[in-house]
């Protein structure tokens, strides 16, 4: 038999294969609530789980239907996100270029990076209470730090020489920031972007969970509270869901910046 | 008006530029609008030398200037065909060519005008809007030439501008520059490998010791092609021909042969 490193797998083996993973799991996890080894009100099956989702896009829960939760949750992470992509790009770039700058702003930005978007809730909370400002800015800690970082990294690794060139063309300072380091950097910043989207909706989440009184997070939070598994799990899965597809468009960029010869 | 002068120059590269030493006592002075190249083993340091007066380089002893103002740093005055192009990857071979004179502030119409200009010229025609990655090396190459020619700057400095071309369009590359810089003279700093092409381009050739790079020798060639009249013959074998150009292609051969064979021993 051949081994994983010696052939490709075909598209349609990879599927097949994907296919087998999920089934294995679903089946091992409705048998297991079936069974009744694990009490029902802890694990549902994932019809129970499917049917509820279903039912809570129609019958509000916690004050509105899952797509109005979901609504505001893609809202307040829209916001936290381009904050963090409009602050963490320009700043990344100009740290990436300015030495003073980056010696001047990398020892804040090192040790504040290291902190937990979702230990900043304290102050959210302090700061706006309920309001939209608490979850963005737990967002935008989550989403600044890879904007920023990947824009700095992108900034510091451009070929020498197209700097050079640039300058011999009298490119001002400033402008050698649009025009090189940011379409040389595009790669790293859609890179940055991702990781950055995945941080972000994994802190709006968390976020939720305690500062806020609409959201995916909220109705989880609820659904806790009333013991009702099937909601906590729905929530989940359109959780993963929405984060699935902000990947996609994510990578969609990602592939037409490499098109555009930019990578 | 642009003299270039290197005054006692020396540079070496590494801890504090104490490491390793590079290029030493660089004298040379080259007059406004003459056309000087420099030939030399690799590694010699010709390009180092090119750098100190684009700006990119500063020497570590002794002084390079301009019109008698020290070199601190780069400027559209002293156009720079770069060794290894330096082409923007993100923009088509017109913006590529027009960056330079949008940063001079010059009107839209006129640029596309002498955009359109530089690339009849390069014989670029049709690739207006193709990224460098969808172009041969020559071609980028004739994009790189074609970006700083089109600054018309006082200052062309050069660096193996005709390596990646194939013999025929390099040879059509070198008529043309001769053409330009009969029409157009400026002060022209070319560095190359081809013993050929720097007689025939060249007012006067500097041939240079292998490392640490010295000024071995400086040829004449102007008063040789003035004497025997080289500029009657428009094409380049016709030239080649000639026995005042064999004469000077072999001693300068002759010469580089010796650093080499220095280096190799
Ligand atoms: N930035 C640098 N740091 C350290 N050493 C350098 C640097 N730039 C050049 N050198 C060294 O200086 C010497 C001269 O380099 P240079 O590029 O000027 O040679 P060259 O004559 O242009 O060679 P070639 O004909 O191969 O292009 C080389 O030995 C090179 O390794
Ligand atoms: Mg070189």
């Amino acid at each position: 038999m051949a081994t994983a490193q010696t052939t490709a797998l075909t598209r349609f083996q990879t599927l097949f294969l994907g296919t087998i993973g999920i089934l294995l799991f679903l089946g091992i996890w409705s048998g297991l609530s079936l069974s009744g080894l694990v009490p029902k009100q802890f694990l549902p099956t994932p019809f129970e789980i499917l049917s509820k989702f279903v039912q809570l896009l129609s019958t509000p829960f916690a004050g509105g239907t899952l797509q109005e939760h979901l609504l505001s949750s893609v809202l307040r992470f829209a916001y936290g996100f381009f904050l963090g992509a409009a602050i963490g790009i320009p700043l990344g770039l100009m740290i990436g270029w300015y030495r003073l700058l980056d010696e001047i702003v990398s020892p804040i930005f090192d040790a504040l990076r290291f902190i937990a978007p979702i230990a900043w809730v304290p102050f959210a909370a302090l700061w706006f209470g309920t309001g939209i400002g608490g979850p963005i800015l737990i967002i935008f800690a989550g989403a600044f730090p890879p904007c920023l970082i990947n824009a700095y990294r992108g900034a510091r690794f451009v070929n020498r020489s197209l700097i050079e060139a640039a300058q011999m063309l009298g490119t001002s300072n400033t402008r050698i920031i649009t025009e090189v380091l940011l379409p040389a950097s595009t790669a790293s910043i859609v890179a940055g972007l991702r990781v950055s989207a995945g941080l972000g909706w994994q802190s709006l989440i968390g976020a939720e969970l305690i500062v806020a009184s609409t959201g995916v997070g909220f109705m989880m939070v609820q659904a806790q509270l009333n013991i009702s598994t099937s909601i906590v799990m729905s929530a989940m899965l359109a959780i993963g869901l929405v984060g699935l597809c902000i990947d996609i468009i994510l990578r969609w960029v990602e592939a037409a910046v490499r098109r555009r010869g930019l990578a | 008006m642009a003299v270039i002068t290197f005054e006692g120059v020396r540079k070496s590269f590494g801890h504090n530029g104490g490491g390793f030493l590079a290029l030493e006592k660089i004298d040379l002075t080259i007059a406004d609008k003459e056309f000087v190249a420099i030939v030399g083993p690799s590694g010699c340091g010709k390009t180092t030398c090119m750098r100190m007066v684009a700006g990119f380089e500063f020497p570590t002893a002794g002084t390079v200037n301009v019109d008698g103002h020290r070199v601190t740093g780069p400027g559209p005055n002293r156009a720079v065909v770069f060794q290894q192009f330096a082409l923007f990857p993100w923009k088509t071979v017109s913006e590529n060519i027009a960056l330079g004179l949008r940063n001079k502030g010059v009107e839209k119409l006129e640029r596309e005008k002498r955009v359109h200009q530089a690339v009849e010229l390069m014989g670029l025609e049709g690739y207006e809007g193709a990224f460098p990655h969808q172009l041969s090396g020559g071609m980028q190459q004739r994009v790189a030439i074609a970006r700083a020619y089109v600054l018309e700057p006082d200052v062309l400095l050069m660096d193996e501008p005709f390596g990646a071309l194939d013999a025929q369009t390099r040879t059509t590359m070198q008529e043309e520059l001769v053409r330009i810089a009969r029409r157009n003279p400026r002060t022209v700093l070319f560095i190359t490998h081809a013993v050929e092409e720097a007689v025939y381009l060249a007012d006067r050739v500097v041939i240079m010791t292998r490392r640490p790079g010295r000024i071995k020798e400086v040829i004449d060639i102007r008063s040789v092609r003035t004497a025997e009249k080289w500029d009657k013959y428009e094409r380049i074998e016709d030239v080649m021909d000639l026995e005042s150009f064999v004469h000077w292609r072999t001693h300068i051969w002759r010469s580089l042969r010796e650093e080499k064979s220095g280096q190799d021993r």
